[in-house]
């Protein structure tokens, strides 16, 4: 005896309304380029080189007073703020050019900042020399950059080009995104953020993937519909799934960001974004690009093998 | 329908108790612990322990536990204040003068001797969760092809003096330049350097009037002195990081030019940075007392074949230019006092011995200085870029009589007492072929450390128990058997870890808390895969069975996509991002199996084999048209 079906049904036509979400991810995209080339982005010490101390007060420290401190005794550009509480201060400086190496720079802020409250605690150093965050920046954009290539290859090796452009299309709009709120709302922007936003290649692509493969099926499985309905039929029949997922994925990360403190704050804050933007992009600018394409079952033929165990499934 | 062989079920079984076992060492707590080595790497011995026993017994320090063990003695403390208080007790007697014994901090789990015995150890901790240093140094490779350019240039030099072709020969960028004074002699200095052990590369030319031969090391000498290079720093840094007293320090090549230092548990960076950045070198020359050295100085030039140094309270004094040995001719150094001044205890190795001998022999009642040459790098503006300049300090630290003739053993006044126990560890370790740069240094406070590890928990913990709680609420008894299947997954990650010995830092938790989140994602797509089958009115077990074949390629395409990710990030990535891609790639691989197989086991527990009315999978809110 068939189990009682339950739930609402769900029919949306997702994709009827393509040109206005291609319109709102084109905003999106413009105008998270013009931030990043206007703003631009609130690099770390990761990529920028330089000093950032971490030191724990006693009582809550007076922001001003380390400030001007600094400030007299001739560290400019110095950044200081509160880390978490109001004990803990971090200190970051830039590169500095008055022949003194990091640690030089290390040891007298250290003291400065002893003379003024001797019981000053420190957390946390780090030094990152300039041509070490130069490095990483162009190795950061080379990781994104094969990231995707592979990606894209793979897609084309187990789908086809259409979709692997539709798969790649919706990764870039995904990461130029995520960058542009980062660079919009000036959050610190590390190496962790930077594997944070490689995490959401990963799960985008995974959340594009469940959807293609069902359009892959589907194709096969209903040759009168056109694509249009067909990709509908399986952004529909998917549409728990990615739901229940991207719930999930999302409680887990606000647990990251509420309870795994500062140091992880930004990595779950782009990972947050960018699963948001991937739930809609899957849906919206991986299948309507590969449909923009013109994909059609003559794009999907398998070969023979597949094909036979495809209609056996046939009722 | 829907039973799995016994295979299946055994192989599930097998890989949740070896999972389970391996996981296990990172359940007992960790005492704090210092561990005594003999400086030498040899193993320590009974009487050894014995007298660690007698010396804590002695000073009245509590201790839980005291154990040889793999020819170190291990000693377990109650509390880190004990446990600092007897390793500073414990290097103070141990090591009154010499430096026999290796007295380091670690942390020690409590683990049952069972588990020792299987050899199982729990996973190891990044710097960021427990304290320490980390360095990035670069190795200076233009100072070490021109260290190896002057060597030629010395040895080319009393090559053409002993064939008495009058020369000079200097060192001009990447090129040794040697100018004679006729075509013939530069014929005849040719073929000479041809003959040389492996030689130059060779172009004639002219300097200015005169005919000159320039010499260029090939492409393969380069690389060969920057492997080298390389290898011996490392290889310098890791003696150094010995002579630190740091347990399980780790000392790596980073790519070309690179090496990484990390020293856990360390908490001072400066007097790590002191020791392992120094390229501090001594040579031994003999004072010119011919020539006025005030005279030199105030002219600005050294009188021919001596070289104008300075004392460190500004005296100036002239060298010889003639080395009788230099610091890497030294087989052992010791600091202690000597007629109550601080004093470096040197021995020289058999050829250094007989140079000394001789020079002497030959030289009583003259002068000798020790010359102290060390590098710094220091961060200069030019045409507003940021340039690293490498300077060379050369001072005399110490002018003595030579009061008789000696040779293997001496020693050396004239330092501050850390000077000279900097110094004496220096040379004991050996010098570094080539300059180093600190280019990235990471300081984590213990502190901190133990912050990390119990916020990157309770979010574990966190996330877990939400997700947990959902599952059950949607999928009933289904939920529940996802669950178990994430708890294993956890479970293996963490097993993984340990087996692999790699290191969990806190983008390594992330990592897991990550794939928590993406591992339900298999049972998600499986569960509403059922659902499905059974919206479109298949019996129970058909719809168990078509849920999990149906949900199988899109669960791959969508895993292996992920670790597509992950390894680029792997690849790519340095320290932290490497970290988080470890636990990434684990946590998918292991996911796969407890998704798939795993809850595949457990669900055929319950329902397989027998009449189903219906299952127990919750119900959708929302569906898509049948």
């Amino acid at each position: 005896m068939p189990q009682a079906k339950t739930g609402k049904v769900l029919d949306i036509n997702f994709l009827g309304p393509r040109k206005i979400f291609f319109a709102l991810s084109a905003i999106l995209i413009v105008a998270s380029i013009a931030s990043v080339l206007t703003r631009g982005l609130n690099f770390g010490i990761d990529f920028t080189g330089g000093v950032l101390l971490e030191v724990g007060y006693p009582r809550a420290a007076e922001l001003e007073n380390i400030r001007s401190l600094l400030q007299a005794s001739g560290y400019e550009g110095a950044l200081v703020q509160n880390f978490g509480t109001a004990t803990d201060v971090l200190v970051r400086l830039p590169p500095q050019a008055e022949g003194m190496d990091g640690s030089a720079i290390r040891d007298t802020v250290l003291s400065l900042l002893r003379q003024q409250e001797p019981a000053v605690d420190l957390r946390r150093v780090e030094f990152v020399g300039p041509q070490v965050g130069d490095e990483l920046t162009e190795q950061g954009a080379l990781a994104m950059l094969f990231a995707l290539l592979m990606i894209l290859a793979y897609v084309s090796f187990r789908f086809q080009w259409k979709f692997s452009l539709g798969a790649v299309a919706a990764l870039a709009h995904d990461v130029i995104i995520t960058i542009g709120i980062f660079s919009l709302l000036q959050i610190p922007f590390d190496l962790a953020v930077l594997a944070a936003i490689l995490a959401v290649i990963g799960y985008s692509l995974n959340d594009t993937i469940v959807i293609f493969d069902r359009i892959r099926e589907n194709f096969l499985r209903l040759r009168r519909e056109t694509s249009e309905q067909v990709m509908n039929v399986s952004i529909n029949q998917t549409l728990a799934r990615t739901i229940v997922t991207g719930l999930t994925t999302l409680l887990v990360l606000f647990a990251l960001l509420f309870v795994g403190g500062d140091a992880l704050y930004g990595f779950s804050l782009a990972l947050i974004i960018g699963v948001v933007v991937g739930t809609y992009s899957s849906i919206y600018t991986a299948s309507a690009t590969a449909l923009a394409l013109n994909v059609s079952t003559v794009d999907l033929l398998p070969p023979q093998k597949e094909e036979d165990e495809t209609l056996k499934e046939l009722p | 329908m829907n039973k799995f062989p016994l295979w299946k079920n055994l192989l599930v079984l097998l890989v949740l108790v070896f999972g389970m076992l391996f996981a296990l060492p990172n359940l007992f707590p960790e005492d704090p612990a210092v561990q005594i080595a003999a400086r030498d790497d040899s193993a320590l011995e009974a009487a050894e322990l014995a007298r660690v026993r007698q010396i804590l017994d002695d000073q009245t320090l509590d201790y839980r536990s005291i154990a040889l063990r793999d020819g170190r003695i291990s000693v377990r403390f109650e509390s880190v204040d004990d446990q600092l208080r007897a390793a500073d007790t414990l290097r103070g007697i141990l090591n009154p003068r010499t430096q026999d014994y290796v007295v380091a901090l670690v942390l020690a789990p409590r683990l049952p001797t069972w588990v020792r015995t299987l050899g199982l150890q729990p996973m190891s901790l990044g710097l960021d969760l427990r304290g320490g240093v980390h360095f990035l140094f670069e190795v200076d490779m233009d100072a070490a092809i021109d260290q190896v350019l002057r060597r030629y240039q010395e040895g080319i030099s009393v090559m053409l003096r002993d064939e008495r072709i009058p020369r000079r020969v200097r060192v001009d960028g990447e090129q040794v330049v040697v100018t004679v004074n006729s075509e013939e002699d530069a014929q005849r200095a040719e073929t000479m350097l041809r003959r040389m052990d492996d030689p130059l590369q060779i172009r004639r030319g002219a300097d200015g009037e005169r005919p000159a031969l320039y010499l260029t090391l090939s492409e393969e000498q380069v690389q060969e002195r920057r492997d080298f290079a390389i290898q011996q720093n490392t290889i310098t840094l890791r003696n150094r990081v010995n002579e630190l007293g740091v347990a399980e320090p780790l000392v790596a090549r980073q790519g070309a030019d690179r090496i990484v230092v990390q020293l856990p548990g360390v908490q001072d960076p400066r007097q790590a940075e002191v020791v392992l950045g120094a390229t501090a070198t001594l040579e031994f020359r003999l004072v010119d007392t011919e020539n006025d050295p005030i005279e030199a100085a105030r002219r600005g030039r050294a009188p021919i074949n001596t070289e104008l140094y300075y004392e460190r309270n500004g005296a100036p004094v002239l060298l010889s230019r003639d080395i009788i040995v230099t610091g890497d001719q030294l087989t052992n150094a010791s600091s202690g006092f000597s007629e109550g001044r601080p004093a470096v205890f040197v021995n020289l190795d058999s050829q250094g011995a007989r140079r000394m001998l001789q020079t002497t022999q030959a030289n009583l009642g003259r002068p000798m200085a020790v010359l102290f040459i060390e590098e710094r790098r220091n961060l200069v503006e030019q045409d507003g870029e940021l340039v690293e300049v490498s300077e060379t300090i050369r001072e005399v630290i110490s002018v003595a009589t030579i009061q008789g003739v000696f040779s293997s053993r001496f020693q050396i006044t004239g330092l501050a007492t850390t000077e000279a126990r900097d110094l004496a560890l220096l040379l004991r370790a050996g010098a570094l072929a080539a300059p180093i740069f600190k280019v990235e240094e990471r300081t984590i406070g213990p502190s901190l450390g133990q912050d990390n590890i119990d916020r990157g928990m309770q979010a574990v913990v966190l996330g877990f128990a939400l997700v947990v709680i959902f599952m059950i609420a949607y999928y009933r008894v289904f939920g529940l058997v996802a669950n178990l299947a994430l708890l294993t997954n956890v479970v293996l990650v963490v097993a993984l870890l340990s087996l692999l010995q790699a290191s969990l830092t806190l983008p390594g938790i992330a990592g897991i808390v990550l794939t928590v989140g993406m591992a339900v994602d298999a049972n998600v797509l499986i569960f509403e895969r059922i659902r499905e089958e059974l919206r479109n009115g298949n019996s129970p077990q058909a719809a168990i069975a078509a849920g999990y074949d149906k949900a199988f390629s899109s669960i791959a395409d969508a895993n292996i996509t992920t670790l597509i990710a992950a390894v680029v990030l792997f690849t790519f990535g340095t320290g932290p991002i490497k970290g988080f891609a470890v636990t990434l790639s684990l946590g998918i691989i292991t996911s796969m199996f407890t998704a798939i197989i795993g809850t595949r086991a457990v669900i055929n527990l319950i329902y397989g084999g027998r009449r189903v009315q219906r299952l127990s999978i919750g119900g959708s809110l929302i569906h898509a048209p049948g």
